[in-house]
């Protein structure tokens, strides 16, 4: 009973757009999509219209309002997609309702947009369109008076469209970021679905949201999801929660790359876990991410490396000092090291660059160095977006991740990164400086390992030629992950 | 002086539409004396011509020549504008 009153939904190929959807638009029916001045509505539809004839081999038609149809062909070529071509294939149909700039135009007495709606229907008919994007709905407002007869026209052209069954998405102005759905009152007769998009700016950095409001008689998820649009592919939505929910835990084990840390961790890491190294500058993180790589390869897993800190050469020469050879596992095709500036580009950026990455590399083991560099570029929200939508990512993928953390002061304390992601961590690890007898000691310990007994010691270790090597746990001692590291003898005393 | 060229686009039988074809006549024939050229086309049967003159409301009136060219959207009820708009009333007045 329910199933049969559900609004069948069309998949339309956005990537991460179908996911926050589920399952893509509602099929033969018309959504508003409204947006401020350059969120991406243009795209949006395009985009639409280019992934039916990329992927499902619909055809589209596109009816501009606004921007005459050389403009959308030439703004559009920037990602890639080549409309020319697609309109000679007849995958392809623009309705130009562009004001036409060169003639003078006057009214006298009552009229309707019959003309406009013959011409949709024309283009529908010629192309066998299955999809529809109207762009921008505020450019025919002003250029008719009687705003509430360009309304009702609409609203017939919706009702048309619904009754030759293609699915269509119309766009609107709004003024503001957080106000009126859209200029004009559009979504008043279109209104069954409302997407909106944004471009807000926040502590300095833009930020792109995409926004489900309503989609009537079917479901969709709430919220804000961030998207970016790259050159080739377009509008990426960053799908965050839809994603999270679906993680399978294993029971495999891995080797960390180091024998003494896989037995305090009760026999090495699981595959598909999520872990965060923690420490100070120079307290052994890289060390670490570098024997996880290391492990891996030796294993005959392929491992990817990001490194956000470091030069190449800088990370080659780390790891020869420590005896592992990064040279000679990539030339195995076994390791793919990926260093880049964080400022480079903006987060969702970054997070669709190591999606594509890690798609075409097909890695069993993901290390990052570091995410407290990623942090720099970003919004605090914005980051830990970035690693929600990250850490599922990997983890739908069945990878092991590894990313590491900088904590702000020497002996002590936690990272900013640390507080935000803990949460969605499997295994925290924690480095530390520790003062004894006036030297300096380093110290590991496993925090936390979900579905694992794990050793509770701090443990001192040495770092060599040969890597790092744990030894025995810190005794008499307490307050070293606080930074205050006090002799228990000396407690006794006072 | 040459006759003006027309054009009408209509939508059917709409009222819009057969008001706009009985006042066109009405200029034509009563107003402009040396009469005019008249062209209708109903969009519902040729969509490819309101296409091409990229027309969006019906039933608009375009005076293709002489230049420049205007558009005259709505019914044509008010008869001395549309002959002051397209520039007709200075043929009639010779």
């Amino acid at each position: 009973m329910n199933t049969d009153l559900q609004i069948k939904k069309l998949l339309t190929g956005i990537s991460g757009f179908d996911q926050v959807t589920e399952g893509g638009l509602p099929a033969g029916r018309t959504t508003l999509v409204s947006g401020t001045a350059g969120s991406g509505k243009t795209v949006l539809a395009a985009q639409f219209l280019a992934e039916g004839i990329r992927k499902f081999g619909e055809a589209g038609v596109f009816i501009t309002f606004e921007e005459p149809p050389a403009d959308i062909r030439r703004n559009i070529s920037s990602l890639g997609w080549r409309i020319a071509d697609w309109e000679a294939h007849g995958k392809w149909m623009f309705v130009d309702a562009s004001p036409q700039t060169n003639e003078e135009v006057s009214f006298a007495g009552g009229y309707d947009l019959s003309a406009l709606l013959a011409r949709i229907e024309n283009a529908v008919r010629q192309t066998n369109a299955k999809r529809v994007a109207m762009d921008s709905l505020g450019a025919i407002f002003s250029r008719f008076e009687d705003t509430s007869l360009i309304r009702s026209e609409l609203f017939r052209i919706a009702s048309s469209l619904k009754h030759m069954g293609v699915t269509a998405m119309m766009t609107a102005e709004r003024r503001e970021e957080y106000g009126d759905i859209s200029r004009f009152g559009v979504e008043e007769f279109v209104a069954d679905n409302v997407i909106i998009l944004r471009n807000v700016l926040e502590h300095e950095k833009r930020r792109r949201t995409l926004e489900i409001l309503k989609f009537r008689g079917t479901s969709h998820h709430k919220g804000e999801y961030p998207f970016t649009i790259i050159p080739q592919q377009g509008i990426v939505v960053i799908p965050l929660s839809a994603i999270e929910l679906k993680q399978k835990s294993s029971a495999v084990r891995i080797t960390s790359g180091n024998a003494e840390l896989d037995r305090m961790c009760n026999g090495g890491f699981f595959r598909d876990s999520i872990i965060l190294v923690s420490g100070a500058t120079g307290t052994g993180k890289t060390l670490i991410t570098t024997e996880f790589i290391a492990g891996g390869v030796a294993h005959g897993e392929r491992c990817l490396l990001f490194a956000f800190e470091e030069s190449r050469e800088q990370l080659f020469r780390n790891a020869i000092g420590w005896g592992r050879d990064f040279e000679a596992m990539e030339n195995a095709g076994k390791l793919r090291v990926v260093c880049e500036y964080p400022e480079v580009a903006g987060l969702e950026d970054h997070l669709i660059r190591i999606k594509m990455e890690i798609e075409a590399f097909r890695p069993n083991r993901v290390a990052l160095d570091s995410l407290s560099a990623l942090e720099r570029i970003s919004s605090l929200k914005g980051f830990r977006e970035f690693v929600i939508g990250l850490t599922s990512y990997i983890k739908q993928e069945e990878i092991a991740g590894l990313f590491t953390a900088t904590t702000p002061t020497l002996t002590g304390g936690a990272s900013v990164t640390e507080t935000h992601i803990s949460t969605i961590t499997d295994l925290i690890i924690l480095l530390r400086y520790v003062e004894m007898h006036g030297e300096m000691q380093r110290g590991i310990t496993v925090l936390k390992m979900r579905g694992s007994p794990h050793d509770k010691d701090i443990r001192e270790f040495q770092i060599d030629s040969s890597g790092m090597h744990i030894g025995q746990p810190f005794r008499k001692i307490t307050g070293i992950l606080a930074g205050r590291p006090i002799r228990i003898e000396d407690v006794d005393d006072l | 002086m040459p006759k003006p060229c027309l054009k009408l686009y209509i939508a059917g039988t709409t009222v819009h539409s057969q008001r706009a074809v009985q006042n066109l006549r009405k200029i034509c024939e009563e107003i402009v004396e040396s009469g005019c050229e008249v062209d209708i086309i109903d969009v519902l049967l040729y969509p490819d011509r309101a296409e091409e003159d990229k027309i969006i409301a019906t039933p608009t009136l375009i005076r293709a020549s002489p230049p420049p060219v205007r558009r005259v959207i709505g019914d044509l009820t008010d008869i001395s504008r549309v002959i002051a708009i397209l520039g007709l009333n200075a043929a009639s007045e010779l």
